[in-house]
């Protein structure tokens, strides 16, 4: 088991070019799930391969388990990655894939074939060992990808979105099996997706990026209901929290705390809003209504609330209903920096 | 023509001299050539500073006509006016009047032939090696770096392996082109000398066209299609085995 951590880390690709990476400051714990979750082109890819050793950092440090590894090849790091693509070897069959890491490592063939088993077992793939990767459906390939980083039992994984290639349907269930999985073995994982619900469902922690750098670490309730700034507001939740501007702040709500009034106990200090509806979606297990705000602070700003289909109250279009959310649920802004601020009062 | 051509060509000493040439020929010089064009395409593939130079000067000789490049290396390795043996003398490695005969010693005459041909071939086979390398997605061989390959476990248990339906085209083409040329044979040696560099191409050429013998010279030529045949299907049968991607 190895712990992670970067200092400073920061790669350029071009000069003058903002960075891929900037000034990454990252520590893993001790057998950790830790997700890195940001848009695409946040720069995941990059900070997950100058871990790896396939990309040169241009300035910081890289430690793994104790040891700086900047001058370290790929292969003296020993460490395992799961690709995007799973980069399976296409002329060998699953047997020689997952059997690669050890053969490089000059493991005596018996012992290979051992662990190779273990390895294929442990994913449920054991039948298929004499196949191509060719001939494996996508759930396979992504099982076959994951025994090959396993079987040499790494101190560390990287996983670059390895549940992108799959469907809808088979992502859900591959994403819970990965996650108790990796709580089986309990290798630090660190695991890059751009979908929030793979990073709250399966991270310890989330790390979220933005155009290269952390905009904040935290379990996925912190990042979720303390948002250190706008872009991780509104980058998570969907839809994603109202940032509505008022009194020279930025006032925020997630449009689960945006109720009708009558919803809401009666002794809770709210902030009323009145609330005119312009159209609902109904999205089976919930209702998605939006609309615009009238008077008070946000006068003529829109605003989005988001309810459970077993609420009776209709909501007609184009009728101004009574609304409110809890002080407690109101998140402020700095309106320059868009960091997290003091709670104050509204005009 | 019939059948007695046949026989009569296959009882000449100087026919199965060529056929045994032609192999030799053949075979050293892909050998050097997929040898050469892999370490060629290893260099090339990484970028470095004059790499499009570098790509102009070995495509040269292929852009270059085959009896323009022959004719200069004829110069070139030439008994009385070597270029190569006048260095080696200026250098003190042989002397004078005893400087190696390039184009007149058997031995001699057959490694010059081949190196020169290897020569001619090499950016061909260069540049389909140097693409089948290009197509190869990026991530495999990185995937194998991070699975603690070294250099040559990379190269040899997955980049070559992930090429060899592409090298095989360019041998099965290679293969048949020399094994059918005559340029470079024809113009530094031809087939000299006493037949020792002799192929078949340039024996059914002598024998047939300028020996006016045709229907000799035509048999001879017949030799060549069998043997062509059975050297494409075994291509053909070991890319399809191979069966990447
Ligand atoms: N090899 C490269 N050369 C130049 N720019 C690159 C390279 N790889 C990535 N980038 C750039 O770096 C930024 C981050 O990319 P990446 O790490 O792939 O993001 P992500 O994985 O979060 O989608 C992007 O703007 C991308 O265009
Ligand atoms: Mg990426």
């Amino acid at each position: 088991m190895a712990v992670v951590q970067t200092r400073g880390l920061t790669k350029l690709f071009a000069k003058g070019q903002v960075g891929a990476v900037v000034d990454v400051d990252l520590e893993s714990r001790e057998g950790e799930f830790l997700v890195l979750l940001g848009p695409s082109g946040s720069g995941k890819t990059t900070l997950l391969r100058m871990i790896a050793g396939l990309e040169e950092p241009t300035s910081g440090e890289i430690w793994i388990g104790g040891v700086l590894v900047n001058d370290l090849t790929p292969r003296q790091r020993r460490i395992a990655m799961v690709f995007q693509s799973y980069a399976l070897y296409p002329h060998l069959t699953v047997l020689g894939n997952i059997e690669f890491p050890l053969k490089a490592r000059r493991m005596p063939k018996e012992e290979r074939r051992r662990k190779a088993q273990w390895a294929a077992d442990l994913l449920g793939i054991g039948r298929l060992l004499g196949r191509k990767p060719r001939e494996l459906s996508g759930g396979e390939r992504q099982r076959v990808a994951l025994a090959r980083a396993i079987v040499r039992e790494p101190s560390l994984f990287l996983l670059d979105e390895p549940l992108s290639n799959l469907d809808a349907k088979l992502r859900a269930s591959a994403r819970e099996e990965l996650e108790q999985f990796q709580k089986k073995i309990g290798t630090t994982t660190i695991y890059v997706t751009h979908d929030q619900v793979e990073a709250m469902a399966m991270g310890d922690r989330v790390v979220v990026m933005n155009q290269g750098a952390v905009r904040q670490i935290g379990t996925p309730a912190d990042v979720y209901d303390e948002p250190q700034d706008t872009f991780v507001a509104a980058f998570l939740g969907s839809p994603p929290m109202n940032l509505l501007e008022a009194a020279g702040v930025i006032v925020g709500f997630r449009p689960e705390h945006f109720h009708p009034s009558a919803a809401l106990p009666a002794d809770e200090p709210v902030l009323k809003l009145a609330f005119r509806a312009k159209h609902e979606e109904y999205l089976g297990a919930e209702r998605i209504l939006y609309g615009v705000l009238e008077g008070g602070p946000f006068d003529g700003e829109k605003a989005v609330a988001r309810m459970s289909s077993t609420l009776a109250a209709r909501f007609a279009p184009d009728v101004v209903h009574d609304f409110a959310v809890a002080k407690k649920d109101l998140k402020f802004f700095d309106r320059e920096k868009e960091t997290r601020t003091e709670p104050r009062a509204l005009a | 023509m019939g059948l007695k051509n046949f026989t009569s060509v296959l009882q000449n000493p100087t026919f199965l001299r060529a056929l045994r040439n032609s192999f030799v020929f053949t075979v050293a010089s892909q050998i050097l050539v997929l040898v050469g064009a892999n370490l060629l395409a290893l260099v090339l593939k990484n970028a470095f500073p004059g790499r499009r130079f570098a790509r102009f000067l070995i495509l040269l000789p292929w852009v270059a006509p085959v009896s323009i490049g022959s004719i200069g290396w004829k110069w070139i390795l030439d008994s009385l006016y070597s270029v190569i043996n006048w260095v080696l003398v200026r250098l003190h490695l042989v002397k004078e009047f005893s400087a190696p005969m390039w184009l007149g010693e058997p031995k001699l005459a057959m490694m010059s032939v081949i190196l020169v041909h290897t020569w001619h071939m090499l950016p061909f086979a260069t540049v389909i090696i140097l693409a089948g390398w290009t197509a190869i997605p990026k991530d495999i061989p990185e995937a194998a770096a991070v699975d603690g390959a070294g250099f040559f476990r990379r190269m040899f248990q997955i980049e070559l392996p992930m090429m060899l339906p592409i090298i095989n085209v360019a041998v099965l083409f290679g293969v048949i082109f020399t094994f059918t040329d005559m340029t470079v044979i024809y113009i530094l040696t031809r087939g000299g000398p006493y037949d020792t560099t002799q192929v078949l191409p340039s024996l059914a050429f002598f024998t047939g066209i300028l020996g006016s013998d045709l229907a000799e010279g035509a048999a001879i030529s017949i030799f060549l299609v069998p043997l062509l045949v059975a050297v494409a299907w075994l291509m053909l049968r070991s890319a399809h085995r191979a069966e990447v991607v």
